[in-house]
């Protein structure tokens, strides 16, 4: 059964899309998301160090043309910087699926939802391919969807926090509305949360710090891939209703 | 002999000073810089890579030149 992501008309194998930040080096990080089995990386737009001409780049260690970048505009607390990022990350070499993710708060890392917003209906109408970081808002992501957002990537908890999926009725409204994408983003600790993320009908789950920062990173990143593709399994399988009272597993004739 | 004129630039944050002459092209190679890798703004244009050795500055530009790196 063929049972792929799609995003933008793109069809991905794994339905785990992991972050390239935090690890120790890029070998490290090469080797956890080849693990991990993601066929999506996100990646940032940074300056290029002119000082340190040896410094290793990031495309040595993970060929773009095997897996897909996702430029992401984190760090972005305007709809100006993020354009520009975005806009710049397609001049690298064509990229046109790309990651919005507009901060309003330093501390907490929320998305800013009204610059997120007017930066989603820019990029549409310029031929982005827009994967929207937003709040577990299902009115917000509706608007997101009215102005072309290509994927939903609500938060779990807030960016790093590794609390998990914090509101898992609004999740479930956001599924039940929209037939985009429904990536959950951020806030993931455990492999089980990706899980639960799967089993909500979500489409797939967006992984950085929890892999990263794991004590043993490579297992982890296994443990995630395993742990989404189980919560897969499991939705599609349909789950038993819930009761109140026990039910017997073995049949109550001939008993002796 | 016209006199070699210098002026400066801000590359990535950094104020260097450079000949004139000197083409963007040029500040790329000097620089080591795998052109096919990043992007470039001068002046917060974005440039087309394809016509970075025609390209020239005038002192007090600004260059950005970025490219991938690990992120979430």
């Amino acid at each position: 059964m063929s049972d792929k992501l799609v995003v933008a008309k793109k069809k991905f194998d794994s339905r785990l899309i992991v972050g390239t930040g935090k690890y120790r080096n890029m070998s490290e990080c090469a080797k956890a998301i080849k693990l991990s089995g993601a066929d999506i990386v996100t990646v940032a737009v940074r300056r290029v160090n002119i000082s340190d001409k040896n410094k290793p780049l990031l495309m040595d260690y993970i060929d773009p043309k095997k897996i897909t970048y996702l430029p992401n505009t984190a760090g972005c607390f305007t709809s100006k910087d993020a354009l520009r990022t975005l806009r710049l990350a397609r001049e690298i070499g064509g990229w046109k699926l790309v990651k919005l993710e507009v901060l309003g708060d330093k501390k907490n890392l929320f998305p800013d939802m009204i610059e997120t917003l007017k930066s989603t209906e820019v990029l549409s109408k310029e031929g982005f391919k827009v994967m929207v970081y937003c709040n577990d808002d299902p009115l917000m992501a509706k608007r997101l969807e009215n102005v072309g957002a290509s994927a939903i990537m609500p938060l779990a908890a807030p960016i790093g926090s590794g609390l998990g999926i914090i509101n898992k009725i609004n999740i479930q409204i956001m599924r039940n509305q929209t037939k985009l994408p429904l990536i959950i983003d951020a806030g993931l600790g455990q492999a089980s949360d990706a899980t639960i993320a799967m089993e909500l009908g979500c489409d797939g789950v967006l992984v950085n710090t929890a892999i990263a920062k794991a004590k043993k990173p490579f297992e982890m990143a296994k443990a995630f891939k395993n742990a989404v593709i189980a919560g897969r399994q499991s939705y599609l399988s349909g789950r038993i209703d819930k009761t109140l009272m026990g039910n017997p597993s073995s049949p109550s004739k001939g008993i002796i | 002999m016209k006199k070699i004129k210098k002026i400066k630039i801000k590359v990535n944050g950094k104020i260097i000073t450079i000949i004139d002459k000197l083409t963007l092209a040029e500040l790329i190679k000097d620089h080591k810089i795998p052109l096919k890798k990043v992007a470039i703004e001068l002046n917060k244009e974005i440039v087309n890579k394809k016509g970075i050795n025609k390209i020239k500055f005038k002192n007090k530009d600004v260059v950005e030149i970025v490219h991938f790196i690990g992120g979430g």
